[in-house]
């Protein structure tokens, strides 16, 4: 039993005394700053990044998962609480979830949320552990040309799930491309965009650019109209599921679970687009679908579920093509970068350790959710009685102390409030900016395999279709382009989302 | 403007374009190669085309189909907040950390519409002794607390 050994390996590395403690700090620190209204995972992460610099890999890691699980459980608390959902995948938990907050069933809805989560976060982990190293596998037979179509698939279907314009998420995709390209050229070293300036010889710095479109524009963003929240449910009550209550949410948590598994591990796929589709599915087989809507349990059971399975899932071409699926695996890519690993099929080989640390520190991270979370619940609470105008100041001086020690360098707090103006106007012209993330990342890569692709065939671009794997993966890119543009989906695409 | 129908989506188109442009004007002295041999150049330049396409169809759309203008712009919170941040780097280094993440904090309290002069003080109190705790004793960053122009190091 191979599988039985590496989980034992990675046990044995998560339940080290020090990597316990970092995913213990990581699921406290992401809730806290999930909690808040407004920052949603990407911004939690983003903002927390600098403080596992110092730490080993493999701690680092663990702590930014359990940050990430813990940013989106906080933002279903907040999202079942006062409606204010901090990010697109809470947003279908707050339909039905504040509706149950409001008819004074918050306790149940948060219970529901944390042991649907935590049962999928226990079958994802396994899924994880099952197919994560095959794949691998077949990944050390991709050579540059299926990883550049790999890549372009990932990029494409990023943009078809997304809300909102096509072209837009292109063209948005597109400058994050060229984004990441600023600094030293790979091969000759010549510095290249760089706006003729000396701090941009080795590029735009990463966490500078999440945290200013993410963090500072955020930000800027909730100040827009101020006016005093309402908190449903001062006093949370019932935390204790019925029998009825567990009988009615099984169905939609195991549905949930399979469902968002498998939209997890497709690029461009993870958490968002996985409790859409469970919600749609709850509603659909449900033999009284009125009642979504006001207050079904059945809307946040499922939901809750896919959306953790997504999160874990989406790990899995993260860590073992290295390829980020969505914009918080890039955020995990450029951790790791930054931590001097190169993410990608070796990665199993090579540092078991990491690989399945990471992957039994999920499960002990889910647990530890469900500990700290309902016990914790009266605290949180407490916290979203602060107003944000006295909230946002210290997030701002959290964001700059951050990217300023990174590298002890002032430029990258310009940077910071230069991506922070760009990614509020585009915000503000209805442009993603998380796809733009996911091509700052995807960009030196993409250029690469590129660049290796066309050496290794002559310049002949038929290298990408001759090749059975990777003209599989552009015809998908090619059918999801043509399928996403055509009128009659565009229509049922804003519906859905609209929903 | 008659002829804008979508002011959001032209402003986009035009922003896309614009940033194509540069980025094309950057690359123009970069060796563009062959498609065997691609230089620093050519990945960049083709991006830059593919973008201000792009761009274009954005823009012909906005100037088809109706649509909003963007409006509700939190002018107030952004130019105070970005000019925090701005200042927190210009002064990092000469007026050091504990100075610097004061003013920033109180400067960035003036952004909301909800100010009030006690309560912002209170704040600045908390986060600079907050981030004292937190980031010097704690995390131990090499961060100097008074810089060179109020007689630290």
């Amino acid at each position: 039993m191979e599988l039985l050994d590496n989980l034992g390996l990675g046990f044995s590395v998560a339940l080290s005394f020090q990597n316990l403690f970092y995913c213990f700090a990581g699921a406290l620190l992401g809730t806290l700053i999930g909690v808040l209204p407004g920052l949603g995972p990407i911004a939690t992460i983003a903002m927390l990044l600098p403080i596992t610099f110092g730490l080993p890999p493999v701690s680092a890691l663990i702590m930014l998962a359990g940050i990430y699980y813990g940013a989106q459980y906080g933002g279903s608390t907040t999202a079942i609480l006062i409606n204010l959902p901090g990010e697109s995948s809470s947003v279908v938990t707050a339909i039905d979830g504040h509706q149950m907050a409001k008819q004074g069933k918050a306790g149940t809805a948060l219970a529901t949320a944390a042991l649907g989560s935590f049962f999928a976060g226990t079958v994802a982990t396994f899924l994880l552990a099952l197919f994560a190293p095959p794949l691998a596998e077949l990944a050390l037979k991709f050579g540059p040309p299926e990883y550049f179509a790999l890549m372009v698939l990932g990029l494409v279907a990023s943009v078809t799930l997304a809300s909102g314009s096509v072209v837009k998420a292109l063209a948005m995709i597109v400058l994050g491309l060229l984004l990441g390209l600023s600094g030293q050229d790979i091969y000759t070293g010549v510095p290249r965009l760089t706006f003729n300036v000396d701090e941009l010889a080795d590029g735009f710095d990463f966490v500078a650019l999440a945290m200013g479109m993410f963090g500072l524009s955020e930000i800027i963003r909730n100040l827009e109209d101020e006016h005093n929240r309402t908190l449903v449910a001062a006093k949370v009550k019932g935390l204790m599921l019925s029998k009825e209550d567990f009988k009615a949410i099984i169905g939609p948590v195991v549905r949930g679970t399979v469902l968002g598994s498998f939209l997890g591990i497709l690029p461009g796929g993870g958490a968002m687009l996985s409790s859409f589709a469970a919600y749609s599915v709850e509603k659909k087989i449900s033999k009284t679908p009125r009642r979504f809507g006001k207050g079904a349990i059945e809307g946040v059971a499922g939901p809750e579920s896919a959306n953790n399975a997504g999160a874990q899932t989406s790990f899995i071409p993260m860590l073992t093509l290295g390829i980020p699926s969505n914009p918080v695996m890039a955020l995990m890519i450029g951790a790791l970068i930054i931590q001097g690993i190169t993410p990608g099929p070796n990665v199993v080989t090579d540092k078991p350790d990491l690989f399945w640390g990471v992957i039994a520190s999920m499960w002990v991270g889910n647990f530890m959710l469900v500990l700290l979370n309902l016990p914790l619940i009266g605290l949180w609470v407490r916290l979203l009685t602060v107003p944000y105008h006295v909230m946002y100041p210290a997030i701002i001086a959290f964001c700059c102390i951050g990217v300023y020690s990174v590298n002890n360098n002032t430029f990258d707090v310009y940077t910071m409030a230069l991506f922070g103006i760009l990614g509020y106007a585009l915000v503000k012209l209805d442009c993603e900016p998380a796809p733009l993330l996911l091509g700052f990342v995807i960009g030196p890569m993409l250029e690469e395999y590129l660049r290796r692709a066309m050496l290794i065939s002559r310049g002949d671009p038929m290298v990408f279709v001759t090749r059975p794997i990777s003209a599989i993966l552009l015809l998908l890119a090619a059918i999801a382009l043509v399928v996403v543009l055509l009128p009659s989906v565009q229509k049922g695409r804003e519906e859905a989302f609209k929903e | 403007m008659g002829f804008v129908r979508n002011p959001k989506d032209v402003i986009s188109g035009l922003l896309f374009i614009a940033i194509a442009l540069l980025f094309a004007w950057q690359s123009r002295e970069l060796t563009i190669g062959s498609a065997m041999r691609m230089g620093p150049g050519y990945f960049p330049l083709v991006l830059s085309v593919v973008m201000g396409l792009l761009g274009l169809i954005v823009l012909i759309n906005g100037l088809r189909y109706p649509g909003e203008a963007p409006s509700g712009f939190a002018w107030r919170a952004l130019v105070i907040l970005v000019g925090a941040t701005l200042f927190f780097g210009f002064a990092m280094r000469p007026l050091g950390f504990l100075p610097t993440l004061a003013i920033t904090v109180f400067a960035s309290t003036l952004a909301s519409t909800l100010f009030r002069p006690l309560t912002a003080l209170a704040i600045t109190a908390v986060m600079v002794v907050f981030c004292w705790g937190v980031f010097i004793l704690g995390l131990g960053l090499p961060l100097p607390l008074l810089g060179p122009w109020l007689g630290g190091y």
